[in-house]
């Protein structure tokens, strides 16, 4: 998956963890808690569902960089380059 | 009993399969429209239930609703319709006194069979269990939810009762309001039952799941084509109040609870016990100061398994043979609410105070002659006249027996 395709597929996880919020507007620059609610069970929901989506493991340490869109993207690239589209 | 003690339903706020608020409710129990319908569970052919259909949207964000349960959502729905109805003045009430009780007959095993599915789907890889599965299963997540949807700050709980539990939530509403324990309690009983395959899966297995052609006709109490239990989810919740504090705002006063009563059979896991639900029916009646005489209507638990209802029957002609008591049941229109049961069966009978009729039992066409009441109202609602008490019968499993009795109330 391309950097793209990684931002599309979190914010396809962002929409369904946080039903009511609206995404269009979304900064990849600012941190996702200042843009939405968003909860420490929330942020493990992120983990789970590229667990289960994509088979990408984060270990706990690295949480820190799923702060902001473009900090999560940059970390996943890496993780996710060999990941079909499809996921 | 000293006025302090006298306990008052002020507010009321239900989820039926044929109603989403009392009016509603109460209409359809009079129509003899049935709120049962085909139904689709997880590994299992299809199988009958009955299926609330409600705006859970009404009080919950639609995150809160993912983060929570089916039963949380129909607590936290009953519960702000009570309290809207109730006509507090919510954001005045101190909510360190407010306290939050609600009878389940299980609660859990959706999320657990849930998730259960959903690691199968992973090769049973554990790390795809949802971090979401314990604040969803612990046995408090009804009211649990219901205190932090409406700032609740006081005392809640929930009651595992089995299918006596909604008279249970209503029994220690009571005696927690006489306790001092809160000065407005939010009680009743819950259930989201049919969405474990489980307790399908189970009634199957024990013969007592139910099935009919036409769904509306499944249910059958009393009748010799019964052929057991239809699951139905639901809630029944309302605003108690000890009637001093009740009177002091001017509410208005549904009915007042003025017995109430519980035993045990301690004698099967499953087959009920008419001698111990005989002896828990005239508990109540003592506790209340009256005798069977002083009854109108009955309001039977019968869940349209054969053994239930004979015994239940015996246990009724014991107290009540030879008094005027109208008796209806309530599943036959609805299924089997299980947690919810006992509340939505006392709330859908409480507009007979004000209406004066006793709704039916209804798919009674071919009495059961092991059970035959004399004044059961069969299939179309009955004309009383006048009705000033009724009392609420409601069993469950390991033999658990609940009776609230209610009665208008009058300066």
């Amino acid at each position: 998956m391309t950097g793209v395709e990684i931002r599309q597929a979190v914010l396809e996880i962002l929409e369904r963890i946080a039903p009511d919020e609206d995404l269009s507007d979304l900064d990849d620059a600012v941190a996702f808690r200042e843009q939405m609610e968003l909860d420490s069970m929330d942020f493990l929901d992120i983990v789970m569902e590229l667990r289960k989506g994509y088979r990408v493991q984060i270990p706990e340490e690295d949480y820190h960089n799923l702060n902001t869109m473009q900090s999560t993207v940059d970390y996943l690239t890496p993780k996710m380059k060999d990941v079909p589209v499809a996921g | 009993m000293a006025l302090d003690d006298r306990i008052v339903i002020t507010g009321i706020g239900l989820a039926s399969p044929n109603g989403n608020n009392l009016a509603e409710f109460r209409q359809n129990l009079l129509d003899g429209k049935s709120g049962v319908v085909d139904y689709e569970t997880r590994y299992m052919p299809p199988v009958l239930a009955g299926v609330c259909n409600f705006d859970e949207l009404r009080y919950q964000k639609r995150k809160e609703v993912r983060r929570g349960t089916r039963a949380g959502s129909i607590a936290v729905y009953c519960s702000n319709e009570a309290v809207a109805d109730s006509g507090l003045n919510w954001d005045s009430v101190p909510k360190d006194r407010v306290g939050v009780y609600l009878g389940i007959t299980e609660h859990g095993n959706v999320e657990t069979e849930n998730e259960i599915y959903e690691i199968s789907q992973f090769d049973y890889d554990t790390k795809v269990w949802s971090h979401h599965h314990n604040p969803r299963t612990v046995a408090n997540n009804p009211a649990g939810e219901v205190t932090l949807n409406l700032g609740v700050t006081g005392p809640h709980l929930t009651i595992g009762a089995a299918c006596a539990a909604g008279n249970a939530g209503f029994i220690q509403a009571a005696q927690m309001l006489r306790l001092g324990e809160c000065d407005v309690a939010i009680a009743g009983g819950v259930s989201e039952s049919i969405h474990t395959f489980g307790i399908f899966a189970s009634f199957q297995s024990q013969g007592a799941l139910a099935n009919h052609e036409d769904p509306t006709k499944a249910c059958r109490p009393f009748d010799t084509q019964r052929n057991g239990i239809v699951v139905a989810e639901g809630g029944g919740i309302c605003t108690v109040e000890r009637l001093t504090d009740a009177l002091a705002r001017g509410a208005t006063i549904y009915a007042e609870i003025i017995g109430h009563a519980m035993n045990s059979d301690a004698s099967d896991f499953v087959l009920p016990n008419s001698t111990r639900q005989a002896e828990c029916v005239r508990l109540a009646l003592s506790r209340a100061g009256i005798s069977a005489g002083d009854v109108d209507i009955v309001s039977s638990h019968a869940t349209a398994t054969e053994q239930g209802d004979i015994e239940e029957a015996k246990a009724l002609k014991a107290v009540f043979d030879g008094t005027p008591a109208a008796i209806n049941n309530t599943k036959s229109f609805i299924g089997h609410a299980m947690g919810a049961a006992g509340a939505l069966e006392l709330l859908g009978n409480l507009p007979s105070f004000d209406d004066g009729m006793a709704h039916a039992t209804i798919n009674l066409e071919n009495p059961d002659t092991r059970c035959v009441l004399p004044n059961l109202v069969a299939n179309e609602p009955r004309n009383m006249g006048e009705v000033n008490c009724i009392l609420n019968n409601s069993f469950g499993m390991l033999g658990i027996n609940s009776v609230v009795i209610v009665k208008t109330y009058r300066s």
